[in-house]
């Protein structure tokens, strides 16, 4: 009988190792944690989320509507698309809004301004936020579409290091998973940076913490 | 795997030589991605504890790369996804086009895949009928140029706004009023690849990293392209190299901080996309992934050559080194360009077929000190020059020479007889002091050398005369 590819390739993989050593255990000794105050944490958070042109504010539970209400003023979003699970008191009550449920088409997606979304985790150490699909986060085609991004981070999901949100997301690890670190961007045309190609073009966070 | 002789490295880089523009645009490119590289790497204090590791856990990786194979591809097949294997590029292309051609799709979206333009997939859709449309910027620009990649990270540095509006004015935005600024041109091509993307019914793309214990497979990108393909498609087919596997879903903590560092110098790239088959109500239904071998288990063999697989295509050492600064990617001849090219094509294709790459080294070490996974670069390149010359005949004039030099320096004797020689017959090859060139076939090593001429006196022979007591 003749050989299928996955034979053949895994005996070539097979003779080609038989022979080599066993290489030496992984050495572990780079950071897994950023041991500062959280306080710093959350300032390294801001301060790299605006180095890559989002757009960042601090607010408490109880004004965030009010945030949302002007970021959409000030980004000319009348119609809002959120995710089904959103919780209605993050949802001003001056918007039109969008809601996930039933499924929204694309189209209706790519004809709106604007989407609501929370998020798993962000990363202080590279302003990086992870959205994996779990509660108020939606499918991934919510946050893609849209030409804005409106993010809630609140203050206790963001970690140090990347170490730290990996092995937070571990368990998760099957589910859709997007790390977006700033609004999209291009530097192919002669290394000028372009922010906004074909992800949403404006990134506004929304840095919530119970004072 | 190709059979066909790549062009010779030292005229292919004389024309590239001679391109002022491509070497201004090189010129700028390397040096501000050098420079942002090293800045974002300083602030990392344990970056050469991160590269260690990297390095280690692709070195357990090869040595076990059948059994994590096949950890991942029960983890894709668990998730819903189907799992295909491919000996060489004319195997993966007739998988890939089967796979296509049984969704009844005639185009596909493609997010910027290296390995994909190795196979030369475009090619073999477009002879079956179907169109492959690049969806990242650049490469989307030499797609309509008909010309290839120049830089891995930015294949279209070879070529000016200007002549992007122009291509862009013949092309997608036929009757726009379109200036030559950056922001106008990326938003023509985001209104043209938009309407790809919304109704676009297969996607293929290349993979970052696969996660053997999880199915997980890892794209990194900048502009939102990688996204839109990996998501809105109904069919998702990705095609990757077998050396991509990661054992564990931890490992990304090292290599997520690894690969933009080196890659675009940022800390983060803009998006990282992670899927594992297929999600209900997220994304496409359909999940192909096709592992390809095209010669890298030829790689996996060699003791020496095999760290070559480590790498995750960063492009760090294209940055660094002084030879493709100034040369740029079209003269290695391959989709893999630089110093990783200089030692990976030849292994990958044999080194009959590209023996001139490895020496398109200074042999300067500076990829080395930046690879993110310490692939030793000069040691592979020194390795493979050593395996040309093995395949040289026996009767090849410097397989000649040299053993006739081999015969001279082993004897004394004969050693200053042949010293002799050269001092009477040196006369007239020296101009101001020096030895500028050398006649016949000798004059290629002096085209870029100067040579000092034998001295009048030997050690040997002032040595002599002292014990003689002719001078003091």
């Amino acid at each position: 009988m003749k050989k299928s590819a996955k034979d053949v390739m895994l005996a070539r993989i097979r003779a080609a190792t038989a022979n080599a050593p066993e290489p030496p255990p992984v050495p572990y000794d780079f950071r897994e944690r950023d041991e500062r105050d959280r306080a710093a944490i959350l300032e390294d958070f801001i301060e790299r989320l605006v180095d890559y042109k989002a757009i960042v504010t601090r607010t408490e539970d109880a004004s965030l509507p009010q945030a949302v209400m002007d970021a959409c003023q000030q980004q000319g979003i009348i119609q809002l698309v959120v995710p089904a699970d959103l919780p209605s008191r993050w949802i001003p009550s001056g918007i039109k809004v969008l809601r996930d449920d039933p499924p929204l088409t694309i189209a209706q997606l790519d004809e709106s301004s604007g989407v609501l979304t929370g998020c798993a985790i962000a990363i202080a150490q590279t302003g990086t936020i992870i959205l994996d699909g779990g509660a108020t986060q939606g499918r991934r085609a919510l946050s893609l579409i849209p030409d804005r991004h409106l993010c809630v981070v609140r203050a206790e999901q963001v970690v140090g290091l990347v170490p730290e949100a990996i092995a937070r997301l571990v368990e998760r690890a099957t589910h859709p998973i997007t790390l977006i670190s700033g609004p999209s961007a291009t530097s192919d045309i002669e290394l000028s940076r372009v922010e906004g190609v074909h992800g949403p073009r404006t990134l506004y966070v929304f840095v919530v913490s119970d004072r | 795997m190709a059979s066909k002789a790549l062009p010779m490295f030292p005229q292919a880089a004389k024309t590239a030589l001679s391109n002022s523009q491509l070497r201004r645009n090189l010129g700028k490119a390397t040096t501000t991605i050098r420079a942002k590289r090293a800045a974002v790497v300083s602030e990392l204090p344990d970056w050469e504890a991160l590269r260690s590791a990297g390095s280690s856990i692709k070195a357990r990786t090869m040595r076990h790369l059948d059994e994590y194979l096949l950890q991942l591809e029960t983890a894709v097949q668990h998730a819903g996804g189907q799992v295909h294997w491919a000996r060489d590029a004319a195997e993966a292309n007739r998988i890939i086009t089967e796979l296509v051609q049984a969704t009844g799709a005639d185009q596909v979206v493609k997010v910027k895949s290296l390995t994909t333009d190795e196979i030369h997939l475009n090619k073999a859709l477009a002879a079956a009928g179907i169109r492959a449309i690049e969806t990242d910027l650049a490469e989307l620009i030499i797609q309509l140029a008909g010309e290839t990649s120049s830089h891995i990270l930015v294949p279209a540095i070879h070529k000016n706004r200007s002549e992007i509006r122009d291509l862009f004015r013949h092309t997608i935005a036929r009757g726009q009023d379109l200036t030559d600024d950056p922001q106008q041109l990326a938003a023509a091509a985001r209104r043209y690849l938009r309407e790809q993307f919304l109704s676009a019914q297969v996607a293929v793309s290349g993979a970052n990293f696969a996660i053997a214990e999880t199915g997980t497979i890892c794209v990194a990108e900048s502009e939102g392209n990688g996204r839109m393909c990996l998501t809105l498609p109904r069919t998702l087919i990705t095609v990757m190299g077998i050396e991509k596997v990661l054992p564990t879903f931890q490992d990304l903590a090292i290599f997520l901080q690894l690969l933009p560092r080196s890659s675009t110098g940022e800390r983060m790239n803009p998006y990282t996309s992670l899927w594992t088959g297929v999600t209900q109500g997220d994304g496409p239904q359909t999940f192909h992934l096709v592992l390809l071998d095209n010669g890298r288990t030829n790689v996996l063999a060699d003791d020496v050559g095999r760290q070559t697989l480590h790498c995750i295509r960063c492009s760090a050492c294209l940055n660094i080194c002084p030879v493709y600064s100034r040369t740029g990617g079209h003269a290695y001849g391959s989709v893999y360009p630089g110093p990783i090219g200089a030692i990976l094509t030849p292994q990958l294709v044999g080194v009959k077929q590209a023996k001139s790459l490895p020496y398109a080294s200074t042999l300067c070490g500076a990829c080395y000190e930046v690879c993110p996974v310490k692939i030793n670069i000069p040691e592979v390149l020194l390795h493979l020059r050593g395996k040309v010359t093995r395949l040289a005949s026996p009767l090849d004039p410097e397989a000649l020479a040299m053993r006739e030099l081999a015969r001279i320096f082993a004897s004394p004797k004969r050693y200053e007889q042949a010293q002799q020689l050269a001092r009477s017959g040196q006369r007239l090859f020296i101009h101001g002091g020096v030895i500028d060139h050398l006649p016949g076939m000798l004059a290629g090593w002096s085209t870029a050398r100067d040579l000092a001429p034998i001295p009048r006196q030997s050690f040997r022979d002032w040595w002599r005369e002292r014990q003689r007591g002719d001078q003091i």
